[in-house]
């Protein structure tokens, strides 16, 4: 193989708009679940780990554990370990569906630990504040909480779908299709080096744009 | 108003217990400034937090209108908590709404139609000067102004009672005495109970009505501001007088300074009208006792003008005597220093 001459006449593009498709159809479902799931358990990560009930902090010390197992594991193994639970969910195990389980069950736990962490930042007096004013639970999580921690919310999500940009490539191992799938199969197996290069390419661009959004929009919340 | 009945307290468990206030007592009246003051440390911030519950109190408990509020379920405590304001020493806004919505979000936490909202904030941003500062984020205010929107926004609902934890001690005196004004204003204006917690005796000196003095969790003196303020009784009282007021160093030097043999060192108390009146002087003409002044303050408590003068009387130890006697007659109060 020669790695130095590229012949891009190898690049089928109509295949690369098709897996391009398939690429965002992942990362969009994917971040979607995402943040369903993970803001929630980020919420109540946050929230338990302030309590004083001691059945709380149980609760809190078990979910902790699970997050932490789940983070563990390298995705690769995860999707594998996965297969039979992905297929009762989406009925497939491969294809943009039967990837997103594997994606989501590896990001919430991921995307909870940054919610965790940007919900801590947030001033403690403000909350009590909210307290004092007679605030419920869910009021203060909504209407303080989230919103000032808003930023650190909108840049942990940014992280977050950045890595599922690079796991939704690494799912094109076992057949999830996409870029990352064009990119092992006629790069990887056929030597096909020009067709790696656009493929990786194309993930370079996505990533930046991404983070270009991100960064507007933390911005964008920051004004204060 | 305000009942706080044997209070009690405690942080941690077992070995490690650090008590915070034990078996406190204290009653508030409706309409007061009542001020408690304290050092760091000495229980004052949990006290007044444990009068909404933010801290729930170990033991005892918290009559407000004659409802304990320790008894109450959460969502109970939760709706009277809307009837009480509070202020904090860092003002506890919220960085990502402007001052308008900083002031609507307790009106909004009930749901407020958002034209009765604009109305209410409305007239609160006039109420604290705030007018032309609706549309800012609070890292755009100073400090002053962030207060003013913290007070805004205890208004908004209402309240009967207003808390405030140590809501000048972040402000220069300056920007302190304006909003000391603004409670005044407030208490008068709307009749609200106002229980103030501070470490500077320049506050309850300025607006309070009645003083508690807090130690080591309990309440170690309490009484009119004047009372207090006149004739301390506890150790930690005169600590935080004098700190401010005088200067005990210099004093021992004024009391050491070559004097005559037969002389009398006193301190002169003087309030209310009698501040500005001539009874001194007419007092020693009629004993012909000779007077040096040592040191002296006139000012007010409230807006009750108060003098306190030492001197040293000069003269045979009758007259002396006499002058006093006098001086006490004419209802000031006289403290033989040496």
């Amino acid at each position: 193989m020669d790695v130095g001459a590229l012949d891009f006449t190898q690049v089928d593009w109509t295949e690369f708009g098709t897996a391009t498709k398939d690429t965002l159809a992942m990362l969009g479902a994917s971040a979607l679940f995402t943040l369903i799931l993970g803001l929630p358990l980020g919420v109540i990560l946050f929230m338990s780990a302030r309590s004083t009930s001691p059945v709380v902090r149980v609760v809190y010390t078990v979910l902790s554990v699970i997050v932490n197992i789940l983070r563990s594991v390298p995705f690769i193994i995860l999707i594998v370990a996965l297969l039979p639970l992905t297929d009762k969910l989406v009925g497939t195990t491969i294809g943009v569906k039967g990837t997103i389980p594997p994606l989501v069950i590896a990001a919430a736990p991921f995307f909870a630990r940054l919610v965790e962490t940007a919900l801590r930042e947030v001033d403690r007096g403000v909350i009590e504040a909210a307290h004092a004013m007679g605030a419920s639970v869910w009021q203060v999580i909504s209407r303080v909480l989230i919103r000032e921690a808003m930023p650190g919310l909108i840049a942990g999500l940014t992280v977050t779908v950045v890595a599922l940009v690079s796991n939704t490539a690494m799912a094109g191992m076992v057949g999830a299709g996409g870029l990352g799938t064009l990119a092992i199969n006629y790069g990887y197996y056929r030597y096909e080096t020009a067709v790696m290069l656009v493929a990786v390419v194309l993930m370079v661009v996505i990533v930046q744009v991404l983070q270009m959004i991100g960064d507007r929009l933390v911005i964008y919340f920051s004004r204060r | 108003m305000i009942q706080l009945e044997n209070l009690t307290k405690t942080y941690g468990k077992g070995k490690n217990v650090t008590p915070a206030l034990s078996e406190l007592n204290l009653s508030i009246e409706r309409g007061e400034i009542f001020g408690v003051i304290g050092h760091s440390g000495a229980g004052k911030s949990t006290l007044i937090r444990c009068i909404n519950l933010l801290e729930r109190p170990t033991s005892g408990r918290v009559w407000i209108d004659g409802v304990d509020l320790t008894r109450l379920s959460k969502s109970a405590l939760q709706s009277r908590r809307r009837k009480i304001g509070m202020i904090f020493q860092h003002f506890n806004l919220l960085s990502s709404a402007t001052v308008y919505d900083n002031i609507a979000f307790p009106l909004r936490l009930v749901k407020t139609p958002e034209k009765n909202v604009r109305a209410k904030v409305e007239e609160l941003l006039a109420l604290v000067g705030l007018e032309a500062h609706a549309r800012k984020y609070p890292a755009q205010l100073s400090g002053g102004q962030k207060q003013r929107v913290g007070i805004a926004r205890a208004l908004a609902s209402d309240p009967d009672v207003l808390l405030c934890d140590e809501a000048t001690s972040a402000l220069d005196p300056q920007t302190t005495d304006s909003i000391l004004k603004l409670l005044l204003d407030i208490n008068r204006r709307f009749n609200l109970t106002i229980v103030l917690i501070t470490h500077e005796m320049h506050v309850i000196q300025s607006i309070c009505d009645r003083v508690a003095v807090i130690h080591q969790g309990g309440i170690v003196e309490k009484g009119p501001v004047a009372e207090v303020f006149l004739k301390p009784q506890h150790a930690v009282t005169r600590d935080f007088i004098n700190r401010e007021y005088t200067h005990a160093e210099l004093l021992d030097i004024a009391l050491d300074a070559p004097h005559a043999s037969s002389s009398l060192a006193v301190k002169i108390s003087f309030l209310g009208d009698k501040t500005y009146q001539s009874i001194l002087s007419q007092t020693v003409r009629q004993t012909g006792v000779d007077f040096a002044i040592i040191q002296g303050t006139i000012s007010t408590l409230k807006n009750v003008p108060y003098g306190q003068l030492i001197v040293r009387f000069e003269g045979e130890e009758a007259l002396i005597r006499r002058t006093i006697e006098i001086l006490t007659g004419e209802g000031l109060d006289v403290e033989v220093i040496e």
